[in-house]
């Protein structure tokens, strides 16, 4: 919990600073949008948070969200294919890719990194031969499915909320819950912690692992569908670059280890509005966008520094209470 | 007393030697004395002191107090390369060799002959060679260690060893993995050091060995010298009196079994000692001690019957039923529980709270549609934490701030909630205080008196005399005898751990009866 709040901090600081800055950036258009693009990017960032979560990485989700947004595409408007039919082709494609990554890693024991690293070459090669390289996109068909992407519930007279919030916030309630209050999720926080330990307790680890790929390939997959959906002109070598690593740092941002063990949906959430509050931020205060790396990657680097300094300093804390509390205090006399 | 005219000083005098680790006296006040080109052996039982010594002598760990001298000269060896410069060599027992290196490149691991910051291959290779027919290996130096077997791999360490100018050769378990040939090999590169004057420091549990190769045996117990032996004096029963002879107080187990079988093994091979099947029972009630050595193969049994590794053959019945053992969850569904040897890797979660672990194996049980039941998990953990006397602040406190006897204790509280018919404990008090060691003592025993069948491994002959009522004794994946409550001894127990020839354990058990 107090790493939420650290998180929060951060989130805040960048906010206000930047409203204070620019007014623009409270309008309700600059919010709107915002909005929709934190909840797509959450929604990634729970996926490859589950993964984290069991000590592994998954470096693939870019290119997935390539190929599911262009494949969806492709067989909308290419293939004259059905939406339900479409849907269905893509989510299940997203599973067996993560069931892949699963059954490699637990059975084969190869290492994740290396996996997921080829996934990504693999899945964005494919994407471009399907679709021959050209561009993607459903003109001005689909108006309905788009609206799940691009739809806006007015709340009040002059703000509404995006469609894609309220995906996200079913997501998350679903994660959050399968996180802490399913034995599944226990097992999950249990094996990232010492996979050893879980597996002498009689936990199918590997099972929870594969399970755990799935599910963060099923949510690219789902981010694909709409990313793809919000541009509506999608690139199959451009769609979802580098997205894995915004995901990632999202979830590290909020909490999530890289060891493994640790980490909440709500914070990785926060997360993923730092990223983008930041992205905006740069944009909309006339920063160079040349610098939009670097300022993001100072960012992460110093809340992940300041966090790790919050650690060692409540550790110390709490090793010199200990120390305290054993040792009877020297008598005055 | 009068001293010599020329005393010649020991090549290596070790006097006063103490050290201590938290929790133990690993070393009190020993002595050792080597001369050139003696065998001095080494010998005690599992944590007697014999690798806190020999790691003293390797610059790996630093005394507390006492002196080493070398040559006379009063010498500290603060870190490894010290001690390589002092001319000690360690051999370990697992090989500190580069795999995908060549042979002569492991023999000149950092000190390869150089000329312009470029390795001599052409000196590397001829040295390399010299060294080699020192050990009599005639194999090429180029070949790649990893094509190497593993017996010829120690010859190449012991040529590292004499290519630094190595006059103290420390030899840890050099056998324990070598086959009969390379065995014989190994004694006649020894001897013939012996004979250049190398003086060889062997540690072995194999007594019979000790015999042959050895001028002189020291005996250490509990930290301390225990005893020496010259030459003359050394025979397997001399040596294992001196290895045990403490004075115990028995407290004798008196519960009895009611003699139903409830965990019988037949035939049982595991992938560490695939030609020794393993045949056995546990009754209902019985506590059985599972003795021997370290490697022995005791470990590796117990991750059978608890499904991690798969046997390779055999049978194992529960209350008569026979048993799938494919993974943990098979076996503890069957009723069985392992507390496993290395408490902190598999046996708790330092990160997770007390409760948490309490209640990890049983969840799945009280979970409603997979649901976690956080009531009733609350409930159980402060239940079970009580009932076992688990000192902690509070159920959410980490495992990781308890102490060694308490994360024990979670342990068997994870356990317990399952209500296990067989309970397996590897090394159940390794680490622990004196305090807790009797709390798990009096827990084993209670369980047992309710039914539970518990099968033990302990390298503590203490702990085996004082809990079995029957031990099983196993020897090189073996199993070398199995001891009923009034055959047990600590001489019986070594004489078949250490794997001395069947008629001198009988004899000797005859002489106790």
């Amino acid at each position: 919990m107090k790493k939420i709040f650290g998180i929060l901090g951060l989130f805040l600081a960048v906010f206000v600073f930047t409203a204070l800055r620019n007014p623009q950036f409270v309008s309700a258009y600059n919010l709107e949008n915002l909005i929709r693009w934190i909840s797509l990017f959450g929604i990634i960032s729970i996926g490859v948070s589950f993964v984290i979560i069991t000590g592994g990485i998954d470096l693939s989700i870019g290119s997935l969200i390539g190929l599911t947004g262009s494949l969806m595409a492709w067989l909308l408007t290419h293939r004259g294919w059905s939406v339900p039919a479409t849907l269905v082709t893509v989510l299940l494609l997203s599973l067996s890719v993560g069931l892949a990554h699963g059954l490699l890693i637990t059975r084969l024991r190869l290492q994740p990194f290396v996996v997921t690293l080829c996934g990504l070459l693999l899945y964005r090669g494919i994407a471009r031969f399907i679709t021959d390289d050209q561009s993607q996109g459903f003109g001005n068909s689909h108006e309905g499915l788009r609206a799940i992407a691009i739809g806006k519930i007015p709340v009040g007279s002059s703000f509404s909320i995006p469609v894609p919030f309220f995906i996200l916030l079913l997501i998350a309630i679903v994660s959050a819950v399968v996180l802490n209050r399913t034995i599944w999720g226990r097992y999950l926080l249990a094996l990232g912690r010492n996979e050893t330990a879980a597996r002498y307790s009689g936990i199918n680890t590997d099972r929870i692992k594969i399970a755990a790929y799935m599910l963060c390939s099923l949510l690219a997959g789902v981010g694909g569908i709409l990313f793809s959906l919000d541009l509506n002109s999608v690139q199959p070598s451009g769609l979802g670059e580098f997205y894995e690593l915004y995901a990632i740092a999202a979830a590290v941002l909020g909490g999530c280890s890289l060891r493994g063990g640790e980490g909440t949906i709500l914070g990785v959430i926060i997360g993923t509005a730092v990223m983008r509050v930041l992205y905006n931020a740069i944009n909309i205060l006339s920063i160079p966008t040349h610098l939009e790396f670097a300022i993001i990657g100072a960012v992460i680097l110093a809340g992940v520094v300041t966090d790790e300094l919050a650690k060692r300093y409540a550790a110390n804390r709490r090793a010199v209470r200990e120390r305290l509390g054993e040792t009877p205090a020297p008598s005055s006399s | 007393m009068v001293a010599p005219l020329h005393p010649v000083p020991k090549l290596l005098d070790v006097s006063g030697v103490s050290k201590r680790f938290p929790g133990v006296q690993a070393l009190e006040d020993v002595q050792l004395t080597l001369s050139r080109g003696e065998v001095l052996a080494v010998i005690g039982e599992n944590g007697a002191g014999k690798s806190t010594l020999m790691k003293i002598l390797a610059g790996v760990e630093t005394p507390d107090r006492g002196e080493i001298r070398i040559d006379g000269q009063l010498v500290s060896i603060a870190d490894t390369g010290t001690a390589k410069k002092l001319g000690i060599a360690l051999i370990h027992q697992e090989l500190n060799l580069a795999d995908n290196l060549d042979v002569a490149s492991n023999i000149f691991l950092g000190r390869e002959p150089h000329q312009w910051g470029f390795v001599d291959r052409h000196r590397l290779y001829s040295e390399a060679h010299v060294f080699l027919e020192q050990v009599g290996l005639n194999c090429s130096p180029r070949l790649l260690l990893s094509e190497l077997p593993l017996g010829c791999r120690q010859l190449v360490e012991i040529a590292r060893a004499l290519s630094a100018q190595a006059r103290i050769l420390i030899m840890d378990e050099p056998t324990s993995s070598l086959s009969q040939g390379e065995t014989e090999q190994l004694y006649s590169v020894v001897n013939d050091l012996r004979n250049r004057g190398v003086g060889i420091v062997y540690i072995s549990h194999r007594l019979r060995e000790v015999k042959q190769l050895a001028d002189r045996v020291v005996v250490l117990r509990d930290g301390r010298n225990a005893g020496m032996l010259v030459q003359e004096q050394i025979a397997q029963d001399a040596m294992v009196s001196l290895m045990v002879g403490r004075a115990l107080v028995r407290q004798v187990r008196t519960s009895q079994s009611d003699g139903a079988p409830l965990l019988e093994v037949q035939d049982l091979r595991t992938t560490a000692h695939p030609q020794q099947g393993l045949s056995f029972q546990v009754r209902v009630g019985e506590i059985v001690g599972l003795a021997g050595l370290v490697g022995a193969g005791r470990t590796e049994l117990l991750q059978v019957l608890f499904g991690i590794d798969q046997a390779v053959s055999g049978t194992v019945r529960l209350g008569g039923q026979v048993l799938h053992l494919q993974s943990p969850g098979d076996a503890i569904a069957a009723g069985l529980a392992l507390v496993p040897e290395d408490r902190k890797l598999q046996g708790v979660i330092l990160e997770m709270s007390v409760g948490r672990n309490a209640t990890l194996a049983s969840l799945h049980r009280d979970a409603r549609c997979g649901f976690l039941n956080t009531e009733q998990e609350m409930t159980q953990a402060s239940m079970m934490t009580q009932q076992l006397r688990v000192k902690t602040p509070s159920i959410d406190h980490l495992v990781q701030y308890l102490s060694g006897g308490n994360q024990q204790k979670v342990v068997l509280a994870k356990w317990l909630a399952l209500k296990p018919r067989v309970l397996l404990l590897d090394e159940p008090t390794r680490g622990i205080d004196v305090g807790a060691k009797q709390e798990i003592y009096r827990l084993m025993e209670e369980l047992a008196s309710q039914g539970i069948g518990i099968l033990f491994v302990s390298s503590e002959l203490d702990e085996i005399l004082r809990m079995s009522d029957r031990a099983l004794v196993m020897h090189q994946g073996r199993l070398a005898g199995v001891l009923d409550r009034e055959q047990l001894s600590e001489e019986s127990i070594m004489q078949l751990a250490t794997g001395t020839p069947h008629q001198m354990a009988t004899s000797v058990l005859q002489e106790l009866l």
